[in-house]
């Protein structure tokens, strides 16, 4: 599974900036069938987090209302240079990170 | 039964030519076109079309070594961005070694067992879309320019062919929707040209990234006709069709659509 | 005359908002006025495999005034709730934007959720349309 993260390059320190994230995960509903007609089991992504340098700047719980491949556009306060770190946890237990940089000026 | 192929006959009695609708050059339009502005607004976003997490995907298989010799993509071909600028909008193309017509799919198939002798990727699986995805995106914008000459002739003849023939319960040739109904509304849809250039692409309905090959499958059973199973040359001789058909589309993979 | 009438809340819609289970869950059935939150989808959708959205909220999001969390509750959705992100002064701008699955034509509620304590929504009616043709592939 692959994710995505886009950040402005760099922010002035206190800059507002906008944040967007793209998970790849087929957010299975438990109300659809394979070609056999089995249902196939229900496994959403539940939780996904975003943390700036430690501190969580997003925390989204989220259910099969959530479209696959969930897309998130939010915004932060840009206060240091540092690191976003996104984090997404799914039913079956199975959790994927991805992350990206973001440079600070004065 | 007598009474069915009799009627079957007399609708293919009538010469294909004489209810051949071809679309003129000028009127020719990407399924793009057809799309509401949320869709359109989606695959133009080079961030948030859900296609492009399939392409990132492909640009690190190139280059992850598979199979016995520990050999990647980019081992023989390099950098995708060069060597495969371009590539797809011949596709599907002549195999100059085993004479027979190909699909971007199946020559990857063909390098990764043959060249990096590694088990064959499921057809639809997510590394063969992923590597699809990726060196079509690299073409970009490019017009497809599918060569029908020499011994694709045949092929193209076929793929025509198909084009033409009515079939499945609803009795319909893919002309009946797309030369001769594009433009109008069927339910709440707007008939598209039914043009390859987007593919592969992110489909609404499936949730995720597919082929032509299923694109055309889905057609099948929209006209209720039997679904040939996938790597059936009938495919690709349609796909060989199509992409003559819409000879100068841009290249628009990782397409959006419904 | 009569859909300019519906479109004022009225107390009484105040009061069926509150009584409806998957809103209570999240306001614990204190007040919910329809102000201050905006929620933006198309009128029509062409799939409702994903359809965009976007909330906004008018907060300054200081350190003392917030909003803590938006909530997203669908009316005929199987799960009826849909999301719940948290927000914090850390946030900046009470916005957000993403991509919901809505089970066929239906209404969806934004709630914003308050640092006072106090919950706000808006709501939009979704039409969503079917594909024309069976895929069974």
């Amino acid at each position: 599974m692959s994710a995505r993260i886009q950040l402005p390059a760099e922010a002035r320190r206190g800059e507002i900036i906008e944040v967007r994230v793209l998970i790849q995960h087929p957010m299975e509903t438990g109300y659809r069938f394979n070609d056999s007609g089995t249902p196939i089991p229900r496994n959403v992504i539940h939780t996904i987090l975003c943390a700036y340098n430690g501190t969580e700047v997003l925390r989204a719980e989220i259910s099969s209302g959530i479209a696959a491949n969930p897309y998130l556009q939010f915004f932060m306060v840009a206060e240091s240079s540092g690191e976003l770190l996104l984090t997404w946890i799914d039913d079956e237990g199975v959790r994927g990170t991805e992350r990206q940089s973001l440079i600070v000026r004065e | 039964m007598k009474a069915l192929i009799l009627i079957a006959l007399v609708f293919c009695a009538v010469p294909a030519a004489a209810q051949r609708r071809v679309i003129p050059p000028s009127d020719i339009k990407s399924g793009f076109e057809f799309l509401g502005p949320d869709l359109k607004k989606l695959q133009q976003d080079d961030f948030a079309n859900p296609g492009t997490l399939w392409v990132d995907r492909g640009e690190k298989l190139w280059r992850a070594a598979a199979g016995g010799d520990g050999k990647s993509c980019a081992d023989c071909h390099g950098d995708a961005r060069t060597s495969m600028k371009g590539v797809a909008v011949s596709y599907p193309k002549i195999d100059e070694r085993t004479g027979k017509l190909m699909s971007l799919e199946a020559r990857i198939l063909q390098s990764r067992v043959e060249r990096q002798k590694a088990p064959p990727l499921a057809r639809e699986s997510e590394d063969l879309l992923a590597l699809s995805a990726y060196i079509t995106s690299l073409s970009r914008g490019l017009p497809m320019e599918a060569n029908i000459d020499g011994p694709a002739r045949r092929n193209f003849e076929l793929g025509e062919a198909f084009f033409f023939r009515r079939r499945g319960q609803l009795n319909l040739a893919c002309m009946h929707c797309h030369d001769a109904n594009w433009g109008r509304t069927l339910f709440e849809e707007r008939i598209s040209q039914g043009h390859p250039n987007a593919w592969p692409a992110y489909r609404l309905d499936w949730q995720t990234m597919g082929s032509l090959e299923r694109r055309l499958r889905a057609c099948l059973s929209g006209v209720r006709a039997e679904i040939l199973p996938y790597g059936s040359p009938e495919y690709t001789d349609l796909a060989l069709y199509l992409s003559w058909r819409a000879r100068g589309l841009p290249i628009e993979s990782p397409g959006v659509r419904r | 005359m009569f859909a300019g009438l519906c479109s004022l809340p009225s107390l009484s819609r105040a009061q069926s908002q509150v009584s409806d289970p998957a809103i209570v869950a999240v306001t614990k059935g204190a007040r919910l006025v329809r102000e201050r939150v905006k929620l933006e989808m198309p009128v029509i959708a062409e799939n409702g495999n994903a359809v965009p959205l976007k909330v906004s909220v008018t907060s300054p999001m200081s350190a003392t005034d917030y909003v803590k969390a938006i909530h997203l509750v669908s009316d005929r959705n199987p799960v009826r709730n849909m999301a719940s992100f948290n927000l914090g002064p850390y946030s900046g701008r009470a916005e957000l934007s993403t991509r919901v699955r809505l089970a066929g034509s239906q209404n969806v509620t934004a709630i914003a959720e308050m640092s006072d304590g106090s919950f706000w929504m808006d709501r939009t009616h979704v039409q969503v349309t079917l594909s024309a043709c069976l895929d069974e592939s």
